[in-house]
């Protein structure tokens, strides 16, 4: 039995608010990509100049320092994923989730213990939920990440990566984010952070100056690498932010779309609807009428 | 009048500053050093919650709190690259006060952690730097 005509028009109104809330977060995300994009730009500038200082220490000293050193047996991972605070985003945090499990199962085959830390409430839920171990977690900034985070987290990762075996410390740690490659692709990647894999001659076309260090070339590298890591690790945050807004927003514009169609449809039942009583009451009318003049005569 | 040079001071998340300077100083670990034009090729170490200055070409001089990270001289421009590098002129510095007020309660209450003694160390830098 087709529903009746409040009922449709009352589905009617409540698609039509649901759709103005998804509109708006549509707009909301994409204002908020422009701000995120236009952070990692400004953030290039002290980019270059480090990688530069790196690559200048790096071509004049013999780079050998703790978080350069590759373990000869790796025996203990970390990973750090990179999931959203909220939902609404589409399949952003799962998928990462799931570069995750999949990086987990990879490195338990290769037999080594994986220590997981997590950044974003979505991924948290997931592990909780599932009584997996996270060795910690932080929360609140996925869509708005700052230098500071990026540098508690870092301090954090590198304390683990340079304490001893015994203590529970890692021999490599690697980074499950998303990448922002364009507004409508975003893809999930693995990035080893730790231990640092240093390119000699990273800009060949520039010939180096001969630099003095000071205090020396070794203090200067002890100082340089952590503010390295420090800074990979905010650019995967940026990524990371980008992405979830820009999935944010393509899940929020299909979410308006489908609403459009819903609206569509239920109007033309609601019509549809509205047509078949005014045709059952003429009907009827019609019937009583008829039925009156048959008994007059 | 001195020869001119470029520089540029950058913090983690934005270009701060830069343009056509006579003088830089800044405190690095080892002590005070003043840059001109024509350096040699350096990168030091800054001192922890310390203050570098610039003088631009127009004579107006510029300072900018720091918190560790480097100054790097090359042949073409120098940089100050500091994560936290904040010039005097865009500091808060009721907001720095406050918080290196709370700060030196947290260190009176016997909190000797690395975080306070940063954000310890940042707050009074930035204090210096609109003082100066």
């Amino acid at each position: 039995m087709p529903a009746s005509l409040r009922d449709l028009r009352e589905r009617n109104r409540s698609v039509q608010a649901t759709q103005k809330i998804t509109r708006a977060m549509e707009l909301v995300a994409a204002s908020r990509i422009t701000k995120a994009q236009t952070a990692a730009q400004s953030a290039l500038p002290y980019t270059r100049e480090l990688n530069r200082a790196v690559a200048a220490v790096a071509s004049y000293s013999s780079v050998t320092h703790a978080l350069t050193t590759e373990h000869p047996n790796p025996s203990r991972s970390a990973i750090l994923v990179m999931t959203a605070d909220r939902g609404l985003a589409g399949p952003y945090s799962s998928n990462v989730i799931r570069m995750a499990e999949r990086l987990t199962q990879t490195l338990t085959d290769e037999g080594r213990e994986v220590v997981t830390y997590m950044t974003g409430r979505k991924g948290i839920g997931y592990y909780q939920f599932r009584n997996r171990p996270i060795e910690k977690s932080w929360a609140g900034f996925s869509d708005k990440p700052t230098y500071g985070e990026s540098d508690q987290i870092a301090d954090e990762l590198i304390a683990r990566f340079l304490a001893d075996d015994k203590d529970g410390g890692v021999d490599e740690i690697q980074v499950v984010y998303t990448r922002f490659e364009t507004m409508l692709t975003q893809e999930p990647r693995v990035r080893r952070i730790l231990p640092l894999h240093v390119v000699k001659g990273d800009q060949p076309h520039e010939a180096m100056p001969l630099y003095t260090f000071e205090p020396n070339a070794a203090t200067v590298l002890d100082a340089l690498l952590p503010l390295y890591v420090r800074n990979r690790l905010h650019f995967y945050f940026m990524q990371a932010a980008a992405s979830e807004l820009a999935s944010k927003q393509k899940a929020m514009k299909s979410a308006t779309d489908n609403a459009q169609q819903l609206i569509e449809n239920l109007t033309r039942q609601a019509n549809q609807a509205r047509q078949a009583q005014i045709t059952q009451e003429i009907t009827e009318i019609v019937g009583g009428a008829s039925a009156l003049s048959g008994n007059e005569e | 009048m001195a020869e001119p040079f470029w520089v540029e001071i950058v913090s983690a998340d934005a270009l701060v500053w830069e343009g056509e300077s006579t003088q830089l100083t800044a405190t690095t670990t080892e002590g005070m050093i003043g840059v001109l034009a024509h350096h040699i090729p350096l990168i030091a170490t800054l001192a922890p919650g310390s203050t570098a200055e610039v003088t631009a070409t127009d004579g107006t001089r510029h300072v900018v709190a720091v918190d560790g990270g480097f100054v790097s001289v090359t042949l073409t421009r120098t940089a100050i690259i500091s994560p936290y590098a904040q010039m005097a002129e865009d500091i808060d510095i009721d907001q720095a006060r406050r918080d290196l007020r709370e700060c030196q309660d947290k260190r009176d209450a016997g909190d000797n952690s690395m975080e306070t003694e940063m954000a310890y160390r940042r707050a009074q830098a930035q204090v210096k730097a609109v003082d100066h």
